[in-house]
């Protein structure tokens, strides 16, 4: 379970979330829609304590996690795994070494069992066989997959993804998003899925929560969120500027 | 004015405080073994086996040069014979590890800012805390201890080759008596000369490391902010060990004197 409780956080003057409450079940698939620069992201990362917030809880498992040090985390962030938007791979290994990055570090496993679950995991995102690749020779899309690899190889319990489709061409995106959709009926994992990808949304998200205005402005199932005639919400999902606001 | 100058000490006390909790931080990994020992053989290599070209060639020059210049001035007075004695003491207790650092400054800090900045840069440095592996004992602590290792490993093969080389040209070139030359030498450097100058390698390659991982931690985002950490890293690396090797003389050349 994920609980986000009142957060707020700034970056020097500029505040980018200001109480913002939300809770996640486990098991629950759910999309974190909004505007661009409108502090999903930012959100995504203090679910994980990758920043901390100027006040507010987060609660992991019933647990706050904005109290502990950088240390104490590490055993939280274990029940995590998370795919970036810019994939974050490890540029000085192979597609095998990424994947079994986690694996290494905390699993005490034989080479061979190593080697079977890198495997495993990467016919699972359709990579079969790329083991010995390096990031570099890899599409933005194999990227993703690997980053998503190497997120799930470990079996956590919660999967963040942040803009998982962004950059990529429509039948790519539509692969993406099937496989996160193969990873959690699979795995079973709660999925949270930050995104401006409206079709991302509407596959992957059981429930939609949308950002505005630095707060949490609609929570809702999927086929109410996007049947809903709020005007904000209406206007983000029909992708319609507003002609008196530069929207950039 | 005030108001810049009193800012800038801020930071710059803010930032020392940084780097004296990373350095707290590498210890106490170290100490509880969390450290990534494949890592830190990479690094190892890295750090000394790939730096023995610069560094013998700039201690093979500089045992020379020093040898030469020594030579030039001794033989004014008739001291031709104590040349190699100045070289092996000079070589041991200053310019061995100094230069040595310098040069693993240039060569080491560098790459090390430039990595651990680019890694900051991509998401990568995020992407192992996701993992929960703490980027002090992934990054950090290997850097850390093969510097360690590595330098006083270094400065030993750079004094060989500086004294070596500067025998080559007192005897050969300049035509020094060999077996005075020799045992002048024996005679005044002693073993607290090579001591001395194995303290202050260990401490400078502390000093590398750790000043290139916090820049590299610690960078702007960009490319700007690279190019910049990476510039810092090793100016600053090379400005420390500077100021440190003053105080260090101080300090171990009183202690060796009590001994």
């Amino acid at each position: 379970m994920i609980e986000a409780r009142n957060l707020r956080k700034g970056f020097g003057t500029q505040p980018v979330l200001d109480g913002v409450s939300f809770r996640i079940e486990n098991g629950e698939s759910v999309a974190i829609i909004g505007r661009s620069g409108c502090g999903k992201s930012v959100l995504l990362k203090h679910l994980i304590g990758l920043l901390q917030p100027d006040a507010g809880e987060v609660l992991i498992d019933s647990e706050n996690i904005v109290p502990m040090n950088e240390r104490q985390l590490l055993r939280v962030r274990r029940k995590f795994g998370m795919v970036f938007q810019g994939s974050a791979l490890f540029d000085s290994m192979t597609v095998a070494e990424n994947v079994a990055f986690g694996l290494r570090r905390h699993e005490h496993l034989t080479e061979t069992e190593i080697g079977r679950r890198v495997a495993e995991t990467l016919e699972m995102v359709d990579l079969p066989g790329t083991e010995n690749k390096n990031p570099a020779e890899l599409s933005g899309g194999m990227r993703k997959r690997v980053g998503l690899a190497r997120a799930i190889v470990y079996e956590p319990q919660i999967v963040l993804y942040d803009e998982p489709t962004t950059g990529l061409d429509p039948i790519v995106s539509d692969s993406i998003d099937q496989l996160m959709l193969r990873v959690r009926d699979r795995l079973k994992v709660t999925t949270v899925v930050v995104t401006h990808d409206m079709r991302t949304a509407r596959r992957v998200g059981q429930r939609v929560l949308m950002m505005h205005d630095k707060r949490i402005y609609a929570s809702s199932a999927a086929e109410e969120f996007f049947a809903s005639q709020d005007p904000v919400v209406r206007q983000f999902i029909d992708g319609v500027a507003d002609p008196k606001e530069t929207p950039f | 004015m005030n108001f810049f100058a009193n800012t800038w000490i801020a930071e710059w006390l803010a930032g020392l405080g940084r780097l004296a909790l990373l350095a707290r931080e590498s210890f106490l990994s170290l100490i509880t073994l969390k450290i990534s020992w494949r890592d830190f053989l990479y690094q190892l290599y890295f750090i000394g086996v790939k730096s023995q070209a610069v560094v013998l060639i700039t201690g093979a020059f500089t045992g020379m040069v020093l040898g030469a210049q020594t030579y030039y001035q001794f033989h004014k007075v008739k001291m031709d014979t104590a040349t190699l004695a100045v070289v092996g003491v000079s070589l041991c207790d200053e310019l061995g590890p100094v230069l040595t650092a310098l040069m693993v400054a240039g060569r080491v800090g560098a790459a090390i800012a430039a990595e651990i900045g680019t890694m900051r840069v991509t998401e990568q440095i995020d992407a192992l805390r996701t993992l929960a592996t703490h980027p002090v004992d992934y990054l950090v602590v290997p850097r850390l201890v093969a510097a360690h290792i590595a330098l006083p490993l270094l400065t030993i093969e750079s004094i060989c080759l500086g004294i070596g080389a500067s025998y080559l040209v007192g005897v050969y070139l300049l035509g020094i008596d060999a077996t005075y030359s020799w045992v002048n030498m024996l005679r005044y450097t002693h073993d607290i000369d090579v001591v001395i100058g194995l303290i202050k390698a260990f401490i400078y390659g502390g000093i590398i490391a750790l000043i290139s991982c916090y820049k590299g931690l610690t960078c702007r985002l960009g490319a700007e902010g690279v190019g910049r950490a990476t510039t810092e890293a090793v100016v600053y690396s090379s400005i420390t060990i500077l100021i440190t090797n003053f105080f260090l003389t101080l300090v171990l050349g009183k202690i060796a004197s009590v001994l």
